[in-house]
């Protein structure tokens, strides 16, 4: 008998949010790449009070929750700015994508997705037409950064998983 | 059904909010990286983040509760180690946000936000005070029943669940549409803790328990 989910709501700001939560690698870590993005709703506007995760699928040698030193996490966490953006800093993950969970006011449970740092053969990729497969694939956008924007409903909504 | 569907209008922010489309569903991958999660160390979380009523001057104003449970999978094990957070109003229906505009009072030896990672049984406790009720602007005279946020993680990426644990016999669930968005009567149920003489400390608080039931990892058998 499973629990039901419920919105995370307007007010974890002062509770989840934690010291270079966003950073799963330190800055200057070789080879790191930086994702970035906004969360738009329906009416195409900023959404600034979500929240997201992002897990690469392997633990790695830092802390999840504490950051201190050196090393690698798969963890991270970011609350969306006033102008709906987020960033993540990672070590590129040893597959084709991140896992992305997004949570918010409004949003009853959350909406998972990947970000896709390379159009490589997959298998959920595959089994999608050219714009839905758009949704996932991040841009390189300058240096050892990628764009990717989560929109939650409408024309170029991103596509959502169940697992 | 268990879970809330993504479009509710009742709960106005639903609206523009909510995935128009249906989410697409997985298919097996053993290697997928959403069946697994991250782990949590022991040196990461500190055991006085479990007590939400100290590290302050003084005491909070309000009802001194023991909040405790269990965390366990689908199929009724308990998960050990696993990260809990919880965050809270104060006894006024106030929280420490700077977005909360409701006007009681905030309280300077409260803050409301904690964490623990369950024993090996995949239990968790808290100590806190009992949050108030509070307005929010849904709709005309629209308040939220009192309320504690849970975050809870599990094994897997895919367990991954954010909910809301309620106090037995609430007057206002019959009004709130957060808690209504649930389809299944009984499925809103389990969101309620029972209240346990057991868990109760004499001359100290009162007891609380509530067990949290993660989904299934698609990977497992039923």
């Amino acid at each position: 008998m499973t629990t039901p989910s419920q919105t995370v709501g307007p007010f974890f700001g002062f509770a989840l949010p934690y010291a270079a939560d966003w950073e799963l690698v330190p800055e200057g870590h070789p080879g790191a790449v930086t994702i970035t993005g906004v969360v738009l709703d329906g009416a195409g506007e900023p959404v600034p009070d979500a929240l997201l995760e992002l897990w690469t699928g392997e633990p790695g040698d830092r802390g999840a929750l504490s950051r201190e030193g050196a090393g690698v996490s798969g963890f991270g966490r970011c609350g969306t700015a006033p102008d709906g953006s987020y960033r993540f800093r990672l070590a590129p993950p040893s597959r084709p994508y991140a896992a992305l969970l997004v949570f918010a006011r409004g949003l009853l449970k959350p909406v998972r997705t990947r970000v896709y740092l390379a159009d490589a053969p997959d298998p959920l990729l595959g089994s999608l037409d050219p714009a839905r497969r758009a949704t996932l694939l991040a841009r390189p956008e300058g240096q050892d950064v990628y764009r990717f924007d989560v929109r939650l409903q409408g024309e170029q909504e991103t596509v959502f998983l169940e697992f | 059904m268990t879970h809330p569907p993504y479009l509710h209008p009742d709960y106005a922010s639903t609206v523009l909010r909510a995935p128009s489309r249906q989410p697409l569903e997985m298919k097996e991958d053993p290697e997928a990286a959403e069946l697994t999660g991250p782990v949590f160390g022991h040196g990461e979380v500190d055991a006085l983040d479990a007590d939400l009523t100290t590290g302050h001057a003084g005491e909070p104003l309000g009802e001194r509760i023991i909040v405790t449970g269990r965390v366990l999978d689908a199929a009724g094990r308990p998960i050990p180690g696993t990260l809990v957070e919880v965050w809270q109003a104060n006894s006024a229906g106030r929280y420490a946000h700077q977005r909360d505009q409701h006007p009681a009072p905030l309280d300077p030896n409260f803050t409301g936000a904690g964490r623990c990672l369950t024993d090996d049984e995949g239990r968790y406790r808290f100590v806190t005070i009992k949050p108030g009720a509070y307005p929010w602007r849904n709709h005309p005279n629209a308040w939220r029943p009192a309320h504690i946020h849970f975050s809870v993680f599990g094994t897997a990426f895919t367990q991954r669940l954010v909910t809301q644990m309620y106090f037995p016999g609430d007057p206002l669930f019959a009004f709130d549409p957060i808690f209504r968005s649930i389809p299944d009567p009984a499925a809103r149920e389990r969101l309620v803790a029972a209240f346990d003489l057991d868990v109760t400390e004499p001359e100290w608080a009162l007891g609380y328990r509530w067990d949290i039931v993660l989904g299934q990892t698609p990977m497992e058998d039923a």
